[in-house]
């Protein structure tokens, strides 16, 4: 039954089955994961040109309008741009991708290979965290450029985008399980919108008086909190690391108990 | 296998020899796509139990993955990635992976690498999900409806490599209604319908039938009423009359020249005008017929 020859191409069905190293796996899915984000030009929006935008709009008013910070507004406002920054990508960005992979049979696709849902998983992560590290470095470059002088606390700002992470990408997943592809689309841009604009992010909750006291408790401005004091003060606020945590623990036994990969 | 109240799949039990092609054979509906996906660990059946290489699809499935090659029916890839990005991709998840480049090569692939899974065509997208199926170099591929919607040129491409898979020692199950995919391709071929087996056999075992043939009459007007009982009863004991449509009969019986010689003197007398009278082997659609009493193409 086997024709040799030219038509064959010298390729050779003989199986030799085995699944790549679970590191070799994670890796191959982490960079084809980001690779396609930043492909896409809407994530690309939202991962880094609108984060720009808002940061020298922010800095350039505040001279304007006058608004009178404690310190300079570059100083104020870029902690809380890389804040917005985080959340654009662990959430929004990551839960369209995830409900297409969901709609197009991706996951489905993923499920039949030799990567496991823990593998799957860790590639969503490396993938999210290696977009944040090149918007961190867009967004600082053109804070320095605006006059940025930040006092850090490495540890603080770390932990704070590590723990933001993993509460909107935990939330994000949970969206993602839930909606067809096109409401996540649409529940995905808007919450982020609504954050943007109400949830603490880019101004400092104390800026929203009386209502401040609600969102700080939000994963948005928890985030948006932690980052201004580990880079503006140079302090490690463990309360609102711990309300990222919460926020994570919650986002995860959501998806958990609901997620379906088809 | 159920979903909801509907039955899916009921009391279905086949055997897959290893190292040959086993066509599963049935209608749209039939449960072939819920087999399959028993196999391939997709869906845990409420009762029976699935074996593939002696492993549980739902217990030992992260034993089993590595080893089996599966075939989407349709979909499998993000919108935006390149063909050969996705089949590179699925490679790397494997041990000991294909030659990507010689792959594409084979199923002619190898024009559209950069396009975006969302430009390919229907045929260029279920050839990239067979080639997905494959790279991992498993021991069985597992491929649903690998020809549907593709061009004749596709479709010989497509056997050729299946046939090549098992020549080199992969065992191939797939899921067709069409049935001469199943009667050139396959070793084995199962036929379900409504989520049961309904015959199971070699292509030869299904269609030869012992020594009875077949006639197909095709007439110029409807037949009358009553028709295929009054044929019966013309030709006797030990023919069988199905009717395929309002203008055609399948006659089952002797391969005598008097069964045919009896068939046209009842035209006559009927007053029916024959347009064609075949005399042949059964075929997989007749046994299908027979055996469903329903036609099988969509």
């Amino acid at each position: 039954m086997t024709t040799e020859g030219p038509a064959r191409g010298g390729l050779e069905f003989t199986p030799r089955p085995g699944a790549a190293p679970f590191l070799r796996q994670v890796a191959a899915q982490a960079s084809m994961e980001a690779r396609l984000m930043l492909r896409n030009g809407e994530q690309l929006l939202l991962a880094v040109v609108i984060p720009v935008i808002v940061l020298v709009g922010c800095v350039l008013g505040a001279h304007r309008v006058g608004i009178d910070f404690r310190n300079p507004a570059v100083d104020v406002f870029t902690p809380g741009v890389l804040a917005l920054a985080v959340m654009s990508t662990a959430f929004t960005s990551l839960a369209i991708m995830t409900g297409f992979e969901r709609r197009y049979g991706v996951l489905k696709r993923l499920g039949s290979s030799p990567l496991p849902r823990s593998g799957l998983l860790a590639g969503k992560v490396v993938a999210l965290l290696a977009i944040e590290t090149l918007q961190v470095l867009v967004i600082s470059l053109v804070a320095f450029g605006l006059g940025w002088d930040p006092a850090p606390e490495p540890l603080g700002a770390v932990l704070a985008i590590v723990l933001g992470t993993a509460a909107f990408a935990s939330l994000g997943l949970f969206v993602a399980g839930v909606l067809r592809a096109e409401a996540t689309l649409a529940a995905a841009n808007l919450v982020y919108l609504l954050l943007m604009a109400g949830g603490a992010v880019v101004l400092p909750a104390r800026a929203y008086g009386a209502f401040g006291d609600v969102v700080r408790w939000l994963p948005s401005g928890a985030l948006g909190d932690a980052m201004r004091d580990a880079l503006i003060d140079g302090r490690t606020t463990l309360l609102d690391l711990a309300v990222l945590l919460g926020w994570a623990v919650v986002g995860t036994v959501l998806t958990a108990r609901t997620f379906t990969w088809e | 296998m159920r979903y909801g109240d509907k039955v899916a799949v009921d009391e279905l039990s086949l055997t897959v020899e290893r190292d040959t092609i086993t066509a599963v054979l049935g209608p749209n509906g039939a449960g072939k796509t819920t087999t399959l996906e028993t196999c391939e660990g997709y869906r845990k059946p409420q009762r029976g139990t699935v074996r593939v290489l002696g492993l549980d699809p739902v217990r030992d499935r992260a034993d089993l993955l590595p080893r089996i090659g599966v075939m989407l029916q349709g979909g499998g890839a993000w919108s935006g990635v390149r063909a050969m990005e996705m089949l590179r991709h699925v490679a790397k998840l494997h041990a000991h992976p294909l030659d990507v480049d010689l792959l594409a090569e084979r199923l002619g692939l190898g024009d559209c690498g950069r396009t975006p899974y969302r430009r390919l065509s229907g045929g260029q997208q279920q050839r990239l999900g067979l080639a997905m199926a494959v790279v991992g170099r498993p021991e069985i591929v597992f491929v649903d409806e690998p020809t549907a919607g593709m061009d004749p040129q596709a479709r010989r491409t497509t056997w050729e490599l299946l046939k090549e898979l098992r020549g080199d020692g992969v065992t191939v199950v797939l899921t067709t209604h069409y049935m001469d995919e199943a009667e050139r391709l396959a070793d084995r071929i199962h036929i379900i319908d409504h989520g049961r087996l309904v015959a199971s056999g070699t292509p030869l075992e299904l269609t030869r039938g012992g020594t009875t043939a077949t006639i197909r009459l095709v007439v110029t007007r409807p037949f009358p009423p009553g028709s295929p009982d009054s044929l019966r009863v013309a030709l006797g004991a030990g023919t069988e009359v199905t009717q395929l449509d309002e203008r055609s009969l399948l006659v089952t019986g002797p391969a005598d020249a008097s069964t045919l010689a009896r068939v046209s003197r009842w035209c006559e007398e009927n007053d029916v005008l024959p347009e064609s009278l075949t005399l042949g082997q059964r075929n997989l659609e007749d046994v299908f017929l027979k055996l469903t009493g329903r036609e099988l193409a969509p």
